[in-house]
């Protein structure tokens, strides 16, 4: 019987060099989050009316694509789809290393991230982000168990549960992180149910981008085909569900809000007041992310070649960026309503709307939790056997 | 006399010295003597009717060993038409001489424990301005949401952060309805004793906290225009602030989220 799985020997220096410049980001990344804490945040575009900036976008896009790369393990051990086992334990790997890149971007942007064994002792169980330090390392301890059952046939027969287990709790992960939003009852951008399956049907997207991303990167390093046509084939089609069942959440989020007059204020500063939430909500969240990806998966052939699926990945990829910034920027942007049918002024920006301009640094620290991300995948690639063996089958 | 038991010991709050255990002690005693003053001038005051001292006086001074009950609820009440844009000037200076927070020139991230409002009602164009601070609400949102439990309301109804144990997340700041907090972002100098601050945390309106439990008003009642602010006992049916309440129209600032606030307001 062929070996199904197999460790990184052979691979060209475009590995190597991607390596390297992982590391170099990363040291970039501590170095500019270094430069923040030792200057306080006023050194960030961050302020006291949008107190959550880009390094939380960045992480909040990791962390929600760290469950949806989970999907391929899932679909194989929940599911049953024998197509997908050869990509499980990468699936799986990079679930862990995408959540571990977005804690990590969390943790450096925080004001005391020295302060790190508090967030670990002290839970106030009434708090979704405590109950979300808690499914955060639970997340990388069962999807951990769960690679084990994977790899090591003394344990294999719970592979199964451990697949459950990980199903179950990912989606109890990602709904921990929409009802972050979900549960601001002041914040007229947020306080709604739906955003909990929305992020899970956004995690289902991105998360499964990144994973066929990475595929494709290591098809690229070791000039090997990873993918046969029907796996690529079988991608293309879960992605134009995972978009569409995106686009759905989306659609519905914004015409429940447009619906009540309370509401109707953030839902036109987002959707067409010409902002720049605005443009990024419609040409990098929905045509950039969603349409054009569709219009690329849409054509049987190129959608499912090696092109059609990366660059769909690529495009679903910044769309999702776009898609996080406008919910985490925009809804803080949009200022409280302390006082309907006035028209309020403040020193401390009440009334108007909240300006951010992301500086480098946090750009820099963001940058460097995709790298930790990408270069923990690339080094576990090195040292067990996580990724597919080639195929043979011409693509 | 002041008769301590050991479960009366207040747990460490924002405004305890706890760096320097000997100050604290010797300030208790000193304090014990004058808080007993205090407590019998206020229940004289309790005397005269109408005197706005009058709403706060019964509960008088709390000896600093002793725990805090929810015997009492602290509240505000503030009559926006009795303040013009320098009365609630005078407020917000009052509360940073107290407190030790001040106008670095960056309106963007410079921390405002209490702000002055202006309104303008779009209908009638009437305008007024008034002081927004924590509304100290019985139901915080700040407190739901906090991680670690920093962000706590005491069982006087006064809610505080935890310097110690905030990690500046910023949740809570997410999570105010009355965008009352700040997050310290760069260093301070020159704190007061009473009101630590720190780089990285967040920080808000204390009630004057430590005025309060020395049987004193906050800083920013004492500066309000004459009858602009009455502070006193929510829980006290005898209190001048529980008899306005009931005898008067006011307002919650969103009410609407039924967190009822300990800061309520007249003449909105």
């Amino acid at each position: 019987m062929a070996e199904t799985y197999r460790q990184l020997r052979e691979y060209n220096n475009s590995f190597n060099i991607l390596l390297v410049l992982h590391v170099v980001v990363i040291a970039i990344g501590l170095g500019a989050a270094f430069y923040m804490e030792h200057n306080g945040h006023v050194v960030t575009g961050m302020n006291n009316q949008v107190v959550w900036g880009l390094p939380h976008v960045f992480a909040i896009f990791l962390i929600v694509s760290a469950s949806g790369a989970l999907n391929l393990a899932s679909a194989s051990s929940v599911f049953s789809k024998l197509a997908y086992k050869r990509f499980a334990r990468l699936s799986a790997i990079l679930a862990i290393a995408l959540l571990i890149g977005g804690l990590v971007v969390l943790l450096l942007d925080l004001g005391r991230p020295d302060r790190l064994i508090i967030a670990m002792t002290y839970y106030n169980f009434k708090s979704i982000f405590a109950w979300n330090i808690i499914l955060y390392t639970g997340f990388i301890t069962i999807v951990g168990i769960y690679l084990w059952t994977m790899m090591d046939k003394t344990v294999a027969r719970f592979n199964k549960v451990a697949g459950w287990g990980a199903f179950v709790w990912r989606i109890i992960l990602t709904t921990g992180t929409g009802s972050i939003f979900g549960f601001l009852v002041a914040r007229e951008a947020y306080d709604a149910a739906i955003m909990a399956p929305l992020f899970i049907s956004a995690s289902f997207v991105y998360g499964m981008a990144f994973t066929v991303w990475v595929l494709i990167t290591m098809c690229q390093a070791t000039g090997h085909r990873l993918l046969t046509r029907d796996v690529s084939t079988k991608l293309r089609e879960l992605f134009i569900i995972f978009i569409a069942a995106m686009l759905y959440f989306t659609a519905v989020q914004h015409l429940t809000n447009l619906y009540a007059a309370e509401h109707i204020g953030v839902e036109r500063y987002i959707l067409w007041s010409g902002s720049v939430f605005t443009w990024l909500f419609w040409v990098g969240h929905v045509f950039i992310g969603a349409l054009l990806p569709l219009m690329i998966l849409m054509k049987p052939d190129f959608g499912s070649s090696r092109v059609g699926l990366t660059s769909a990945s690529i495009l679903m990829l910044l769309g999702g960026m776009a898609h996080i910034y406008v919910i985490v920027i925009g809804g803080q942007s949009y200022p409280l309503s302390l006082f309907p049918g006035m028209e309020v002024t403040s020193t401390f920006q009440d009334g108007v709307f909240g300006t951010y301009m992301p500086t480098l640094p946090e750009l820099l620290l963001g940058l460097a939790g995709v790298s930790i991300a990408m270069f923990i995948v690339g080094f576990a690639l090195k040292i067990l056997p996580f990724l597919p063996s080639p195929v043979e089958e011409d693509q | 006399m002041i008769s301590l038991k050991p479960d009366q010991i207040q747990p460490v709050a924002q405004n305890t010295n706890t760096n320097d255990g000997k100050i604290r002690d010797a300030k208790t005693r000193e304090d014990s003597s004058r808080r007993e003053f205090l407590k019998g001038s206020a229940a004289a005051l309790a005397l005269a009717p109408g005197m706005t001292l009058f709403a706060y006086g019964e509960a008088g001074a709390k000896p600093a060993a002793q725990a805090v009950t929810n015997k009492s609820r602290w509240g505000l009440l503030i009559d926006a038409a009795k303040f013009s844009d320098a009365d609630v000037d005078a407020c917000v200076k009052a509360c940073q001489d107290e407190n030790g927070w001040r106008d670095n020139g960056r309106p963007l991230t410079d921390a405002q424990w209490i702000r002055r409002v202006n309104l303008k009602n779009k209908k009638t164009e009437e305008k007024f301005s008034l002081p927004m601070m924590c509304q100290h609400c019985a139901e915080p949102p700040c407190v739901d949401v906090c991680p670690t439990g920093a962000s706590f309301k005491r069982k006087d109804g006064i809610v505080l952060v935890d310097k110690h144990i905030c990690i500046g997340c910023r949740y809570c700041m997410m999570a105010c309805p009355y965008k009352a907090r700040s997050f310290v972002h760069e260093h301070v100098e020159d704190q007061k004793e009473h009101a630590p601050r720190g780089i990285g945390t967040v920080e808000s309106c204390t009630m004057c906290v430590h005025l309060v439990d020395e049987g004193k008003q906050p800083a920013c009642v004492k500066a309000a225009p004459r009858g602009g602010m009455v502070f006193g006992d929510l829980n006290d049916k005898s209190s001048k602030l529980a008899q306005l309440i009931k005898s008067v129209a006011t307002q919650q600032v969103r009410a609407d989220l039924n967190l009822d606030p300990g800061v309520r307001y007249r003449n909105i």
